[in-house]
């Protein structure tokens, strides 16, 4: 992959990438109740590092998010198939979500739900497996 | 959730903790974490013999997938806890015994250790699960842990044909065994244990039930290494030994014998389960024993007297069988057998582990288990060859040890059936004494012959410079402890007779307490002048003779033409299957992905056509739809335009410029259509596939102007144009037709109040096909670490494998690499070990030393 020079791209980005994480963020959070999740959300968020690596190079990513990207993959993986085998120790079948609604400081009533938790699985293998893909593809010689 | 289940899960949850208790507690072997845990196991599991023993077996139950009625169901009786008692307890002598034998330095110790509590975890769900599905899955688990453990030695030819040998066969059986599950279910309406039992009676009568049962069986055989599929088991004795111990002869191998056990209970009674299951197991013991006397390797021998003793056992439980068919007194009588067999599975764990644990011994002491270069290790090793002395006359089964006692059990169950009667048993009993009667003379001249000739005599000169000395004491209690137990079993049979064996026994022939009786289980070291006992005084006095006179007979063996044998022809078919293959895969696998396309494209066209030409009720309700708004007009001109100029694009960059513009005018589309879940993700793929597409390009030669006009192709003209013809097709009739209720009504309606979500689209996704998503990002991530490997991890070649490997080649490796020079005009990985290992960290772990 060739190393980006472009002033302007790189100037720009340092900040646009932190819009895109902040609203990959959001997506989400909002998902359970609005459009996203965390399919959405990860891919916007490899869509950020992605172009931190288009407008500079992929040195930057690497040291900026220091992270194993297969590690991601699997952390994301183990972390789904944990709150499917979760509901066993509850005597319900695998998969099976709970939620509930509390009353939180700052945020007021809020629904807290496990399948949060089965897409945050979501959202990191498919980080990590969209930055494998393409950190190795664009690292290539 | 109950403490069984957690109690059959616990081996996996160390497993995945292996690591991490490796790093926080380095300087304590890992082989300990595996020993505790297998040690707390064996006694929770002692706990509740007390409860079996009293005849209520223990059933804890929660529904994994109810809708497919797979239920992960844990079911403890006699049977089951003699079995698991027998997976803990070995496995935390083996894990002891490994402490000692695993060199931590020279070792990959978090992989073996990781393997084989997989193998404990899964051994103890497959003797405990009642779900015949469940039960499937662990026992396709063990094979899978054993091939990985066979193979451990990975960079050894040898080990990965032995390894790659038994999945193969042993997976051909697991084949057979999920087909013979699914066709009970097809009889009986379930995948339950305890309910197929009730099922009973009418399922004999079933056109399926012979296959069902042919099918079961060879799973059970390849499993347990019966004739003809024994072939795998000396191979397998490529693992470390603490793996052979344990996996080889102790557990894994009579998973096929507790399959047989478990299930005898709806097939017992008829003549094909008889015949099948008490012949297979006597050609197994002759075969096996007779292939013990020629083997010079201590594994090898022990390798093969497993598989006759598998024999043995699978034989007995075929004799058992009759006592579904007699009544009371006869009954008993045959019922004897099972109480034999369950004996012996126990005494048989005692004395051979007891056994490979010495091999491993003199293994790792003496440098050599090949009996030929052994001799005369009595004077280094006194305490060694006391464990081997009663290993081998508890395996000769000479008194007073526990293998003396089923022996003359086993000897008095094949001498039954000649009082029977039935199943044509009038003309073929008399193969049952005396094929067991010559097997039996051959496994008291291989006891005899791997004691003597390993410890006593004189000591080879080259053994006799090197310094050999006892081994350290973690590596000799294990095997005492076995050693001790096979003698124990023989003076004190009581002590296990009544509490383990009777209820093991019971549950094999359940039809005997059904009527009111008990198992036989009085087990006595003296039973008087029995024709069993004259058996033995003339198995002895001939085994006596002929292991004296050995080396004059040995050389019969070599009569017996090597090209009939059966390990030549699974060499041979496996190198015809890989030809066939080969050949029928460049067909049409020819490299060029514009014909791939085209296949995959043909195949849809095919199955999509069919199924639009054949189904009925189908309107193209043409002219009905919504009116298209100016704007959307626009839209769709710029579609079509970007995607018409791809294929005129001049350069490559522009190509995919121009399909990521149909792409995002696709998401403004989805916009207004109201779909914001869609637009989102179709705008995040697009943006990030154009940029995937244009590092790949990257990396491609650049675009050559071809000077000739391009050749027209009709295949693929006509293909191109029916498939747009074909989609346009189906786009007008799904509007027109709904032979179905839609689903959406019920995710509307449910999603909020059961699932607690306002966004359909994301509840569906992370909970009512939760599921579906669970092995999508697994496909996914198998395919990001399959790009990984396949751009970071290349090599200069292919390494061509074991496949080549033949059975009988001692100089594997060699035949290996002449064949790789052969096929890629150089040597290959192996040819350059010094900088192979080097290169791969380089490219593998980009990240490791920034």
């Amino acid at each position: 992959m060739p190393k980006g020079n472009d002033i302007f791209l790189q100037n720009v980005s340092k900040v646009v990438v932190f819009i895109i994480l902040a609203f990959a963020l959001y997506l989400f959070f909002t998902g359970h109740g609005s459009p996203g999740g965390g399919f959405i959300a990860g891919l916007m968020t490899a869509g950020a590092l992605l172009l931190l690596a288009l407008s500079f190079d992929i040195e930057t990513v690497r040291k900026v998010v220091p992270v194993d990207y297969k590690l991601l993959t699997a952390a994301g993986l183990l972390i789904a198939l944990c709150t499917g085998t979760g509901a066993l120790f509850f005597g319900e079948p695998f998969l099976k979500h709970a939620f509930g609604y509390f009353d939180l400081p700052l945020l007021g009533k809020t629904e807290l739900h496990t399948a949060l938790i089965f897409d945050l699985g979501v959202y990191l293998a498919v980080i990590g497996v969209t930055m494998t893909i393409l950190l190795t593809i664009g690292e290539d010689n | 959730m109950s403490l069984l289940h957690l109690l059959t899960l616990s081996p996996f949850l160390i497993a995945a903790l292996i690591p991490l208790l490796g790093k926080a507690v380095p300087r304590l072997h890992k082989g300990w974490f595996v020993a505790a845990l297998s040690a707390a196991l064996f006694t929770i599991l002692l706990g509740y013999s007390a409860d079996i023993r009293g005849g209520s077996p223990v059933i804890e139950s929660f529904d994994w997938i109810p809708t497919l009625g797979i239920s992960f169901t844990v079911y403890l009786d006699g049977l089951s806890l003699l079995f698991a008692l027998l997976i803990t307890g070995m496995g935390a002598l083996v894990a002891v015994y490994s402490v000692a034998y695993m060199n931590p330095e020279e070792e990959d110790l978090t992989r073996f250790y990781i393997l084989l509590l997989i193998f404990m975890g899964a051994m103890l769900g497959l003797v405990l699960s009642d779900n015949l599905l469940t039960l499937y899955g662990f026992w396709e688990l063990t094979s899978v842990s054993s091939f990985l453990l066979i193979g451990y030695n990975h960079a050894k030819h040898r080990s990965r044909y032995g390894a790659l040998k038994s999945l193969l066969i042993t997976m051909t059986g697991g084949v057979g065994l999920l087909s013979g599950f699914i066709l009970l279910y097809v009889m009986s309406g379930t995948y339950r244990i305890r309910e197929l039992f009730e099922a009973g009676a009418p399922l004999v009568s079933e056109p399926l039930f012979l296959p069902a049962m042919l099918l079961i069986l060879l799973g059970a055989f390849t499993k347990s290494a019966q004739y003809p599929f024994h072939i795998w088991l000396p191979d397998a004795m490529e693992a470390p030994t603490p793996v052979s111990a344990y996996l080889h002869s102790a557990t894994m191998v009579k998973a096929g014998l507790y399959l047989v056990a478990r299930l005898s209970p709806i097939f017992a009674g008829t003549s094909e389960w008889f015949w099948f299951v008490s012949l297979g197991g006597l050609v197994t013991l002759l075969y096996g024993s007779v292939g013990a006397v020629k083997q010079t390797d201590l594994k090898g021998i022990l390798a093969y007297s497993t598989i006759s003793q598998l024999g043995l056992i699978m034989c007995l439980l075929g004799l058992s069988s009759l006592a579904g068919v007699f009544d009371g007194e006869e009954r008993l009588l045959y019922a004897a057998a099972g109480t034999a067999a369950v004996f012996h599975l126990l005494n048989h764990a005692a004395f051979k582990g007891a056994l490979f644990m010495v091999a491993g011994i003199v293994d790792h002491e003496a440098g050599t288990r090949d009996i030929r270069k052994l001799g005369g290790l009595v004077q280094v090793m006194p305490v060694t060859f006391t464990i081997s002395a009663f290993g081998a006359l508890s395996m000769a089964g000479l008194p007073p040890f526990g293998g003396f006692l089923s022996k003359e059990m086993f000897l008095e169950a094949v001498i039954e059936p000649l009082h029977a009667g039935i199943f044509r048993l009038e003309t073929w009993a008399l193969l049952f004494p005396v094929i067991a009667w010559i097997a039996s003379v051959f496994t008291f001249i291989y006891s005899a012959l791997l004691v003597v000739r390993t410890f006593l005599g004189r000591r080879q000169e080259a053994l006799s410079e090197a310094k050999i000395h006892e081994a350290p004491p973690l590596m000799l209690i294990p095997p005492a402890l076995l050693a001790v137990l096979a003698l124990a079993l023989g003076l004190f049979p009581g002590l296990v007779a009544y509490s383990l064996i009777r209820p093991a026994a019971e549950a094999i022939l359940p039809i005997v307490q059904a009527s009111g009786e008990r198992m036989p289980s009085d087990i006595k070291l003296w039973h008087g002048f029995t024709p069993a006992l004259w058996m033995t005084v003339g198995i002895v006095a001939t085994g006596t003779v002929l292991a004296l006179t050995a080396r004059r007979w040995i050389g019969l063996y070599s009569l017996f033409p090597p090209r009939l044998s059966i390990n030549r022809l699974y060499d041979a078919s496996l190198r015809f299957f890989e030809r066939i293959t080969v050949r029928v895969t460049s067909l049409y696998m020819n490299g060029s992905s514009r014909s791939y396309v085209k296949y995959i494209l043909g195949f849809m066209l095919l199955v999509l056509g069919f199924i639009l030409f054949n189904s009925t009720g189908i309107t193209f309700r043409v002219g009905a739809y919504a009116q298209i708004a100016p704007y959307e007009w626009f839209i769709l001109l710029g579609l079509t335009a970007s995607a018409l100029s791809v294929p005129f694009a001049k350069s490559r960059p522009v190509a995919i410029i121009l399909t990521g513009a149909a792409g995002y005018l696709m998401t403004l589309m989805f916009v207004f259509l109201r779909a914001p879940d869609l637009a989102l993700t179709q705008m995040v793929v697009e943006s990030i596939s154009v940029t995937l597409y244009l590092l790949c390009f990257y990396h491609l030669p650049k675009l050559r102007t071809e000077r000739q006009a391009a050749k027209f192709r009709l295949p693929n003209f006509l293909v191109a144009v029916a498939v747009g013809v074909l989609v346009t097709l189906i786009s007008l009739a799904v509007l027109g037709t709904n032979p179905f209720d839609p689903v959406s009504d019920y995710y509307v309606r449910e999603s909020y109040e059961s699932a607690g979500g306002k966004n359909i689209v994301n509840v569906i996704l992370v909970d009512f096909r939760g599921f579906d998503t669970m092995l999508e990002i697994m496909v996914l991530g198998v395919a990001s670490l399959g790009i990984y490997n396949m751009i970071k991890l290349r090599r200069k070649a292919t390494d061509v494998g074991s496949r080549h490997v033949t059975h009988e080649g001692e100089e594997a490796d060699d035949e290996a690499a002449r064949l790789r020079k052969a096929q890629y005009g150089h040597d290959g990985p192996d040819a350059q070990p010094e900088d192979m290992p080097q290169s791969r960290t380089e490219g593998g772990e980009p990240d490791a030393e920034r």
